[in-house]
């Protein structure tokens, strides 16, 4: 019986194998390339470990001014731009968005359900249907390559997904909770501030993360809204240098793995709440 | 303030059904209490609904105004009125029902290989192997990775000169000489495929695995004392029960895939001779290479319009009750 067990568990775990393979194998590859030098990457076939590993191309991002090639002076800029972008979507999502979200879940109101309904259909909108109007109101106002364009144009899809996964978080809190409150006295500011929100953190905490990861993989409106280092962000700037085909390969490798950091620390160490902010973001309302 | 209405207005009804019970408050308090809701209400939705104004309802309408002119790009360009010409041109053109044919291929292969897969993992993971919970962990690197450093990393993958795919099958013995994959006409859109199912497979495999774990444990050990086998257990129980959950990802998942841009734009460029280039390729190609904003605006508003209609089989999923109650 016991045998039979493990003869089940080694089963398993040897189905685990080809599953973990199938993840990591592409990133184990880029993390070897980011630490060969421009010369072994091009030898055939590929060192599969660099026999001179460097970290060069780590120390030409982390000091861009002793770097020989542009490249890393270019991702540093870009990383700061998508910081400073995605960082103030996820600031305005929060505040703006945790407001109506909780109006629409919790405050009894003639058009609720179709503003509700309306937010929905805004998710499922294309960014391509909306930036013909949005440039051309952007070239108007001389704001292409301003970072203040991209932050407002990632509101279009930042904003409608941050209300309907705050709403599906607020309508978790007991109404009882709320209703206690207002005997107590407390208005409908004081019970969202000193009530709904402490309740709500991890919605919250779910929620930034979310809207910083869309934030910061946005691509498109990036690609037509910068064309200069002042707004551009880490994925146009990648795209540039693939587009280009050139120079600094390994160092083009080492950018793409410092760019997938942020998001990918912060979705490990917020892992647990990763699924509810799936499930909320993608159904319940 | 004005003495407000007597009677319940129809659309407190939810607020009074809590409300009753708990006390007899004074009609006048509950009253001023709705008055300063309603009031509450708009000034808590006002700066969303600017936002979403300005940033959303505006400019679809103003696209889909503009796809009934001739619009080309330039700021001394004149519009002229067209009337569904734009329309007309789209449907008769062969590369725009190429394209949506080559859109619908992406979108179908990527999401079925994405559920199968993500069903399998999400049921390996829900039968706690050893390291159950380091694979479940590892799953949220693909997904948090992000869609251009995931393109940029494939593309590199598939290299002609250097990429680790020849290196791997010359090593093999299975290629003699370095193959520039992307380059081949049949097989570009199935390699943007397969990085897209790496990227994407983990987010169907974590909703799924997340269902899968709240299903009754109870009905799994009946079914096995009435001698079900696994195979009938996952198919004829799990499955059943899985259907929203499984619904959620497939459709989140059809209209993600249906808009897909990024990857292709990095990956291949929309090459070899258009084989990968989608339909929000085309409409970006029209609108900013070929300056043809109007025929942009039909073409966007038409995946609007798709995903709209996407958007509402969503909303009856959505107000449908529970079917795992």
């Amino acid at each position: 019986m016991l045998s039979r067990k493990f003869l089940r568990n080694l089963f398993l775990f040897l189905l685990t194998i080809p599953v973990l393979l199938f993840i990591f194998a592409p990133i184990l590859w880029l993390i070897s390339a980011s630490l060969s030098t421009q010369v072994e990457l091009l030898t055939v076939p590929p060192h599969w470990i660099p026999q001179h590993p460097t970290l060069q191309n780590y120390l030409d991002i982390i000091f861009p001014s002793l770097a020989a090639s542009s490249v890393p002076r270019t991702f540093v800029t870009a990383i700061a731009n998508s910081f400073k972008i995605a960082t103030a979507v996820t600031l305005i999502c929060l505040v703006i968005g945790g407001a109506a979200a909780y109006t629409l879940v919790r405050i009894p109101f003639k058009f609720n359900h179709s503003i509700q309904v309306g937010i929905l259909g805004m998710r499922m909108i294309p960014e391509v249907s909306l930036i013909i109007p949005l440039f051309v109101v952007a070239s108007g106002l001389e704001l292409i390559n301003k970072p203040i364009v991209l932050i407002v144009a990632y509101l279009s899809f930042a904003l409608p997904y941050a209300i309907w996964m705050m709403a599906a978080f607020f309508q978790t809190v007991p109404v009882e909770l709320e209703e206690a409150a207002r005997l107590d006295g407390c208005t409908r500011l004081g019970i969202l501030w000193r009530v709904v929100m402490p309740i709500s953190i991890p919605g919250m905490i779910s929620t930034a993360m979310f809207v910083f990861l869309v934030a910061w993989d946005e691509f498109f409106y990036a690609l037509i809204f910068t064309s200069t280092l002042a707004a551009k962000t880490i994925p146009v700037a990648i795209a540039e240098f693939v587009g280009r085909y050139v120079v600094n390969t390994t160092g083009m490798m080492a950018g793409g793995i410092i760019a997938a950091l942020p998001p990918v620390i912060l979705g490990l160490i917020f892992q647990r709440y990763i699924v509810s902010g799936m499930t909320a973001g993608a159904v319940k309302g | 303030m004005d003495l407000p209405p007597r009677g319940n207005p129809p659309f407190l009804s939810a607020m009074d059904t809590y409300s009753k019970p708990l006390s007899k408050p004074t009609p006048k308090r509950r009253l001023s209490l709705r008055q300063q809701d309603a009031r509450i209400a708009w000034l808590l939705l006002l700066p969303s609904l600017v936002v979403m104004l300005g940033v959303n309802l505006w400019p679809i309408a103003s696209t889909f105004i503009l796809s009934f002119f001739n619009a080309p790009t330039g700021i001394n360009q004149t519009r002229t009125f067209v009337g569904l010409s734009n329309y007309l041109t789209m449907l008769q053109d062969q590369v725009f029902w190429q394209t949506i044919g080559r859109t619908l291929y992406f979108t179908v292969v990527s999401v079925s290989l994405e559920l199968v897969i993500g069903l399998a993992v999400a049921q390996l993971i829900h039968s706690h192997p050893w390291g159950w919970k380091f694979l479940r962990f590892s799953l949220i690197i693909p997904w948090a990775v992000p869609t251009i450093v995931n393109g940029a990393m494939w593309r590199w993958i598939y290299s002609a000169d250097f990429g680790a795919l020849n290196g791997i099958l010359m090593q093999l013995g299975l290629i003699k000489h370095y193959v520039a994959w992307l380059s081949l006409p049949n097989m570009a859109m199935n390699l943007v495929i397969l990085a897209d199912v790496w990227h994407m497979m983990p987010f169907v495999a974590l909703i799924l695995q997340a269902a899968l774990a709240t299903l009754p444990v109870e009905l799994d050990e009946a079914a096995a004392v009435d001698g079900a086998n696994a195979f009938q257990r996952f198919w004829q129980i799990r499955i059943p029960l899985l259907r929203p959950a499984i619904l959620v990802a497939l459709i989140a998942r059809t209209v993600d895939a249906f808009r897909v841009f990024d990857i292709a734009y990095i990956i291949t460029s929309g090459g070899p001779a258009f084989r990968t280039v989608t339909i929000t390729y085309l409409t970006y190609l029209n609108t900013f290479s070929y300056g043809k904003q109007g025929i942009g605006a039909a073409l966007s508003f038409l995946i609007s319009v798709f995903t709209i209609a996407m958007a509402l089989i969503y909303i009856r999923f959505l107000y449908r009750p529970e079917e795992t109650q």
